[in-house]
């Protein structure tokens, strides 16, 4: 079992690696995509950034803890962008037939499918999501201790969980139908771009359907509150890991979607 | 090696007809057509056998190399590929097959051919003195000195499928599917792949089936010859059975397929 | 005339064929519409004395704003475009008997169109019967709905106009990736699709007023949400006019210079 873990780590590295010598083969395009990262995400801090200067605060979090927030989930969402970026692209691997040869193939289709992009770029927006969150540790007034850093990582593990169950999601209907899959986005990109604001503003429906449905709430909002001192319950610290629960139905979709897909052929 | 008995395997498609109204209609409705692919499809190949694949294009040839790649489930039937079902223990039995598809290419894009090649080593799994063993034997047999440090895209199509074939044969498989391997290719392409499988056929006795449809591949090739169409087996001989009527294959394997009247 | 008009049918048979992607989108912008209502509510709950305008005007903006969306979307551009200038097929374009300015042009305008034709209905319908405060509103007058059907299209066309430079620029530089990406991200704020331009600080918004960005969707939202004084409307309708003219004109020469430069060099 370990000795499995390593060589499918092994293979993912070296997937890795061939992406990055591809795309220093264009290197031009490569940092202008990596500009056009950064603007876009800084177009949506320049929105958080003016409101605040209107209106000080919104239900209660300041300009600091809402750029605390944005920076976690900002993070997560570009890192989750960056290694599954291959279920991402994943509906047009299965239009031109390329999901064929990942079945040739000895080895876990998963494996094969998220070594198939790596999505390099993203570190445009990584680059803007960690200023934002070391402007947010220092200036927010939140006082660090173990547990709180411990909160964080727990953060970021979860969250990129939830995106990374989301992508999966996407590239297992990409199985059964080919189009209107944008829809997702609602819940992909919608999440990294509505996630900049703590989830709490947005209403209790909301906040209902982000807890028990996807869980970005678990992620998001509950440690967040543990993270200001605003609650000290454990749960809140630990919420985050009960959403990497997320992944084991959206496993069970790609099973189901690849039964299908050797049953169908197309 | 190979045994087909009975399979069948059929397709639901979407139909939908040109034209304004009917773009309009497809909003709301939409039919469904079956296939059906592959219908009562028998036959058996043995170890080291050449076999020729053809029929026209929706006969079936590309579902019947996908149920044996483990690829496609069939509907009914039984189907054995050197003792095992291809598509109930997938990873066991892709590790003997060798695939090429001539459309579609296995080598990365951007990177040298050989950065591939390394990649596929990984994947699976080649001890390195069998990888070394293979690499160097293919090297000289494709002729690949010189193209394993360019990248695929500055390759010419005769030989970026010279380097694909070497990487489907760098596990040594006992069994090679070619999908239309030198569809194309110019004339000196052709012969060298050609060249190379007979070869590759002779030296370590490796089963190859190839569909193709380029009857001088067919001639060139292989013996016998399994021609499908309309998902039915519809002659299972050798070429001179084909060939009894004239002599041009092409003429005759046109004049075979209106008589069946499965041009249509 | 009957060339475009044979234009833009074709245009519009395609866009209906993506039912699916069509219907996605409609729920996309559904959910965002939903979300962004959410975020200045949560604003102007927490203080309405610095809202800068009716709660309901911003409601009638975001509705409007994801309904037509494909109007005024810069970042979608034609890929065909590009493509055509990059690998020299732009040859065969320059060979046919209409202008390749007014062709892409109208091009251009028709897929914008059928887009948000297929896709504002749905939208409009819905949110004019959600309950309140999340109501598309009817607009104030009559004249300001007249007005904003006036305002949208002038709109549409400076979109339009300005992206037509991009393609412009494409032909005098290899990697159109950096031109396009700045455009869009300026584009993106200075035409008030990241927040209404009123809730910037008042200096700001003057000056970005004047650009053309603001002669985009900024102008028709604000007419229709009625959050435009009429000395305002008046100069804003003769801002986007003078943009409009001085656009295409721009690019119309751009387009000139560039036609010559491909057919010395040959494509």
């Amino acid at each position: 079992m370990a000795d499995r873990i390593k060589k499918s780590v092994g293979l993912y590295i070296h997937y890795v690696s061939i992406h990055v010598r591809s795309v220093m083969e264009y290197k031009t395009s490569f940092w202008l995509t990596v500009m056009g990262q950064f603007f876009m995400s800084f177009n949506v801090f320049l929105g958080i950034f003016f409101l605040f200067q209107r209106f000080h605060q919104v239900e209660g979090f300041t300009y600091q803890e809402v750029l605390l927030c944005y920076g976690i989930v900002l993070m997560e969402f570009s890192l989750a962008e960056m290694y599954a970026r291959g279920f991402g692209e994943f509906p047009g691997m299965v239009r031109r037939g390329e999901f064929d040869r990942v079945l040739v193939r000895p080895r876990s289709a998963v494996l094969q499918v998220l070594g198939s992009k790596f999505e390099l770029s993203r570190i445009g927006r990584m680059f803007q999501a960690v200023v934002m969150f070391f402007y947010g540790v220092f200036k927010s007034g939140v006082e660090w201790n173990f547990l709180k850093i411990l909160t964080v990582l727990f953060m970021l593990l979860g969250g990129m969980a939830v995106f990374t169950g989301l992508f999966w999601i996407l590239a297992s209907l990409s199985f059964f139908t080919l189009e209107g899959l944008e829809f997702m986005n609602v819940f992909t990109h919608g999440a990294s771009e509505y996630g900049k604001y703590p989830i709490g503003i947005y209403g209790n429906k909301i906040l209902l359907f982000t807890t028990f449905v996807i869980p970005y709430a678990l992620v998001q909002y509950y440690p967040l509150l543990y993270l200001l001192g605003r609650r000290t319950h454990w749960i809140y610290m630990a919420a985050p890991l009960l959403a990497l629960l997320f992944l084991v139905p959206c496993g069970v979709l790609w099973r189901f979607g690849v039964k299908h897909y050797t049953s169908s052929g197309s | 090696m190979i045994t087909m008995e009975h399979v069948c395997k059929s397709y639901k498609i979407a139909k939908r007809n040109a034209g304004f109204g009917e773009a309009c209609k497809s909003l709301f409705h939409r039919k469904y057509e079956e296939i059906q692919a592959l219908n009562d499809v028998t036959f058996s190949i043995l170890e080291g056998e050449m076999v020729g694949y053809i029929g026209p294009n929706g006969a079936g040839k590309s579902s019947t190399i996908k149920i044996l790649s483990g690829i496609l489930t069939p509907d009914k039937g039984t189907v054995f590929v050197d003792g095992r079902i291809p598509y109930k223990n997938r990873i066991a039995h892709v590790r003997e097959i060798g695939v090429v598809f001539g459309q579609r290419s296995q080598l990365w894009w951007d990177v040298p051919v050989i950065d591939s090649f390394e990649l596929l080593k990984d994947i699976y799994s080649i001890p390195d003195s069998m990888y070394r063993t293979n690499l160097e034997e293919l090297t000289e047999r494709l002729q690949l000195q010189e193209l394993l440090r360019s990248p695929a895209r500055q390759l010419s199509l005769g030989q970026r499928m010279r380097c694909e074939i070497g990487a489907s044969l760098l596990h040594s498989p006992k069994i090679l599917f070619l999908d239309e391997p030198t569809i194309g290719l110019d004339a000196v392409s052709k012969l060298s792949v050609r060249d190379f499988i007979k070869q590759q056929n002779k030296l370590h006795k490796t089963t190859v089936i190839l569909t193709t449809h380029d009857m001088q591949d067919i001639e060139a090739l292989t013996r016998r010859i399994i021609h499908i169409g309309k998902g039915r087996i519809l002659m299972d001989g050798t070429l001179e059975d084909i060939r009894q009527g004239g002599e041009n294959m092409d003429e005759t394997i046109a004049e075979l397929y209106r008589s069946y009247d499965i041009y249509t | 005339m009957k060339k475009y008009l044979s234009f833009f049918r074709l245009r519009f048979i395609m866009g209906l064929q993506y039912r699916a992607a069509a219907l996605a989108g409609i729920i996309t912008q559904f959910a965002w519409g939903f979300l962004e209502i959410m975020v200045f509510r949560a604003f102007y709950q927490t203080n309405p004395y610095d809202f800068p305008m009716d709660f309901s005007a911003a409601v009638s903006y975001i509705w409007m704003q994801q309904a037509f969306l494909a109007f005024f979307a810069t970042w979608q551009m034609e890929t065909e475009i590009f493509d055509s200038i990059r690998d020299g097929n732009i040859a065969y374009e320059l060979c046919r008997p209409i202008g390749i300015y007014h062709m892409w042009f109208s091009r251009n305008m028709a897929q914008r169109m059928s887009r948000g034709a297929l896709r504002c209905f749905p939208i409009l319908i819905v949110a004019v019967f959600l309950p309140r405060p999340f109501r598309l509103e009817p607009p104030a007058s009559f004249g300001h709905f007249v007005l904003f059907l006036v305002t949208l299209f002038l709109g549409l066309a400076v979109t339009v106009a300005s992206c037509m430079l991009v393609y412009a620029v494409t032909f005098f530089i290899i990697s159109p990736l950096g031109v396009r990406m700045v455009f869009t991200s300026a584009a993106d704020f200075l035409s008030g699709a990241v927040i209404p331009l009123p809730f910037l600080p008042a200096k700001i918004q003057y000056v970005i007023e004047l650009l053309p960005f603001a002669s985009m969707q900024n102008v028709p939202l604000r007419v229709y949400s009625g959050s435009m004084s009429m000395g305002e409307m008046e100069k804003a309708v003769f801002l986007q006019i003078f943009w409009l003219i001085f656009l295409v004109f721009l690019g119309q020469i751009l387009f000139k210079i560039a036609e010559r430069r491909v057919a010395v060099q040959g494509g």
